[in-house]
């Protein structure tokens, strides 16, 4: 009987080649919401991303994934001009929001974060707001009308599942909320001023794992009506909730894929090495 | 055995401990006790509505000197509060370029200027260009005494606030400023109110400045470009002067300065303390 | 290529392998043996590789076992998770093909108590060889990752299929030739439909590595097309 043959068996190759940018350009069929063009970005001399060109598809989720120190978080924040807060940093290409470049000299940033909202990964209510207040503070701070005050509140805490938690103590505290509920909080409050994009950045991190469910729960359902790219350092997540898949490496795009394909039969090796877990 | 001498040697090292902060609040105590046992006596219904008698008779009180001390602090917190907050927004925000080092190591020196300095500062500024002693001097001198508590202590509550309420706010597309304004400082009022209360307490009681920028007055005056009473100044008038019925009055009026101060204090932490129980 | 940062997931994977490669190599004893049995009329083998089955039965098991908890522990994603999906396949193929040598060697027993039958040993024996070469290739293929070889085994079932063609006609004669011959005959032909049953599955075998190691899925290319064409129209 012949066990020796498994000494030289040889473990699987991956599957095709092809560059993340190429597929990225290919699949731009899809209707696109944003879009990253050539993207650099340099804090100082140091490049975080190095030439990345990656669509944002309308209406879907779009998941970005890589290791520690791969340029998903800087990219994310480049959608909303967000690492500007950041001294020393400046950008070359362009990002595009329905075709206008969000760079373009015109542009405020400012009126832009109202169409592209964010949620980060620790969850931040206003301590100084109690719950109502903390889910209108979007609108009141930009001076947006919004009609019955206690109306909007409920329609949007009803949007984020926390309605029949809170409804009682609408006045208490934004911070005195379980870790979970503070995060669908600062969901509500980014969804009430109706972004047409919203940006998530590890918003699980901080979670249990049932949160981290109601979390993802939210995700689909905002999905049918929000154009949302999320940064996880969760594969498994990222394999639940999106459509579409980024991988990022060293601050370059290597592979850009619908989900499904990305988790079953990935192009590029290092997506393959990362996903199985033979980094390092 | 060596935990038994472990535990020996902790007895004796919190006894130490003890010992030396019963030792550190003895002045403080009898300061305290010795002040309400000099001036408790002199406190009466008087004392708090009458005016000085002319020099030589008993009685009278010291309402101009307390109506006095309210004014000059009420001027000190008018001009120091608003710049202070002010400057410490600055510094906050804004202050991580060589200017705001500049502006943040004045401040810190500042705060170590001797009081008496400071007077004659606010000497040489405002009373000979007005070419008169007068209230505004001495709220301004005390304003100027006030300037770096409150600069440090806005700007240190300020950066204690989370970048992370910071981003939430500019990501709902707040400018900056508004951010600041109604986010940032809202945030940390409660603690720059308590850093506003103790810089007053630390004013209240100041002397040497308004030695010649208020110069004190025994006469009842509420003008603002006029000499005017403060408690500290009567105090030391009193105190160096020869007559028991005055002792006794400077050392009424140094409990009620000493009790104000006290109040302050307490005040103070019971504000910080309150607000952090909401959280 | 790179190994998983963890050592133990890496040992598991290897572990799976070897499972696996023991049960390939266990069947393909099993069929040698049987048709040995018949060609050496060794009733005493036939009947131990009746028992034989047992372990290649158990190995199923535990490697059944071991997939499961492999996929609840690691949550396996891309070549891993193609692996493990078709490694719980692979091992049902390779059961089925142990219990069709059960079901030989309990022909070959009848067997050996008559008389052989003509030239039937002879082509039974080259049939089993095509057989068992097929399921030896694929599970080369496996070890190798090597998709060539594996399309090869593929392409090699229609002669398996032939062979069994030209066989049933061979026998049709004799049994018209001589009624006498018929409880044999009908032996024979049994054997030699398992044999065909064991190329087939030997095929699917092959058809797995291809996915496994390509991504690619190349089982049932004539219902895809149905299915593609109704979807069009």
């Amino acid at each position: 009987m012949s066990t020796a043959r498994f000494r030289q068996s040889r473990p699987m190759q991956s599957v095709g080649r092809g560059s993340g940018e190429q597929r990225a350009t290919e699949m731009s069929d899809a209707n696109e919401k944003m879009r990253a063009e050539g993207l650099r970005l340099y804090f100082g001399k140091f490049a975080a991303i190095k030439g990345v060109t990656l669509p944002i598809v309308a209406e879907k989720v779009t998941a970005i994934i890589g290791p520690s120190g791969c340029g998903k978080s800087t990219f994310i924040r480049s959608l909303n001009r967000m690492h500007e807060l950041v001294p020393g940093a400046n950008i070359e290409g362009r990002v595009l929001l329905d075709g206008a470049d969000i760079y373009a000299p015109g542009m405020d940033p400012v009126r832009l974060r109202r169409r592209v909202g964010m949620v980060f990964q620790k969850p931040n209510p206003f301590p100084t707001m109690s719950i109502r207040e903390n889910v209108l503070a979007g609108l009141r701070l930009n001076r947006i009308p919004f009609g019955d005050a206690h109306d909007v509140a409920e329609r949007v805490l009803k949007k984020v599942a926390l309605w029949d938690e809170v409804k009682d103590v609408l006045d208490r505290s934004g911070a005195s909320l379980s870790g979970g509920q503070q995060q669908r909080l600062c969901i509500a409050r980014a969804i009430a001023l109706e972004p047409e994009v919203l940006l998530m950045d590890e918003p699980c991190s901080a979670l249990d794992p049932i949160a981290t469910a109601k979390v993802e729960e939210l995700i689909h359902e905002l999905a049918d009506r929000y154009t949302i790219a999320i940064v996880t350092h969760s594969m498994q997540q990222a394999a639940r909730v999106s459509d579409y898949t980024a991988f990022f490496y060293l601050g370059e795009l290597v592979e850009y894929s619908d989900t499904n394909s990305l988790f079953t039969k990935p192009n590029d090796s290092r997506t393959e090495d990362y996903i199985t877990g033979r980094f390092g | 055995m060596a935990y038994l001498q472990r535990k020996a040697v902790d007895y004796l090292a919190r006894g130490l401990c003890v010992t030396a902060t019963v030792v550190a609040i003895i002045p403080l105590v009898s300061v305290l006790y010795y002040v309400a046992r000099a001036g408790v006596g002199g406190l009466s219904w008087d004392f708090f509505t009458n005016l000085p008698a002319p020099v030589g008779e008993t009685g009278g009180g010291m309402k101009n000197a307390i109506v006095g001390t309210l004014i000059l602090v009420g001027l000190a917190c008018s001009f120091g509060i608003p710049l202070g907050v002010l400057a410490g927004i600055y510094l906050s925000e804004f202050g991580d370029s060589k200017f705001g080092r500049a502006v943040r190591f004045a401040a810190d020196v500042m705060s170590g200027v001797p009081s008496i300095a400071v007077g004659i500062f606010a000497y040489t500024l405002i009373v000979l260009s007005m070419r008169r002693f007068s209230a505004l001097a001495g709220g301004f001198a005390l304003g100027v005494l006030m300037l770096p508590t409150i600069t440090r202590t806005t700007e240190e509550l300020l950066r204690l606030v989370p970048a992370t309420l910071r981003e939430a706010a500019l990501a709902l597309g707040v400018p900056k400023w508004k951010v600041i304004l109604r986010i940032v400082l809202v945030t940390a009022a409660p603690g720059i109110a308590t850093g506003v209360m103790l810089a007053v307490a630390r004013v209240a009681g100041e002397t040497a400045p308004l030695l010649f920028t208020a110069l004190g007055t025994r006469l009842w005056s509420t003008a603002l470009d006029q000499p005017i009473g403060a408690l500290s100044v009567q105090i030391y008038t009193y105190a160096v002067s020869g007559y028991d019925d005055w002792h006794r009055q400077a050392s009424a009026a140094a409990l009620v300065l000493v009790a104000l101060v006290l109040v302050l204090n307490i005040g103070a932490r019971i504000t910080f303390r309150a607000r952090g129980e909401s959280r | 290529m790179k190994k998983h940062t963890d050592r133990e997931y890496e040992m598991e994977l290897e572990q799976l392998r070897e499972h696996l490669l023991l049960m390939g190599a266990k069947v393909e004893e099993m069929i040698k043996s049987s048709i040995r049995a018949l060609i050496a009329r060794d009733s005493v083998l036939a009947q131990r590789m009746i028992e034989f089955d047992h372990q290649i039965n158990r190995l199923e098991v535990d490697t059944d076992e071991h997939c499961l908890r492999v996929l609840a522990k690691r949550q396996p994603v891309a070549s891993d998770l193609r692996f493990i999906t078709m490694a719980l396949k692979l091992v049902t193929d390779l059961e089925r093909i142990g219990d069709i040598g059960v079901n030989i060697c309990e022909r070959v027993l009848e067997l050996n108590e008559e008389p052989p039958l003509g030239k039937t040993d002879a082509s039974i024996q080259v049939m089993a060889e095509a057989a068992e070469g097929m399921v030896h290739d694929a599970l080369d293929a496996f070890v190798q990752g090597d998709v060539e070889r594996a399309q090869q085994v593929i392409a090699r079932d229609k002669i398996v299929n032939d062979m069994y063609t030209q066989m049933f006609r061979a026998l049709l004669t004799y049994m018209m030739e001589d009624p006498r011959n018929i409880y044999r005959a009908t032996r024979v032909q049994s054997i030699g439909k398992y044999l065909e049953r064991i190329g087939d599955h030997a095929t699917n075998l092959a058809e797995m590595v291809v996915f496994m190691v390509k991504g690619k899925d190349i089982r049932h290319p004539a219902s895809r097309e149905g299915a593609a064409k109704s979807t069009r129209s």
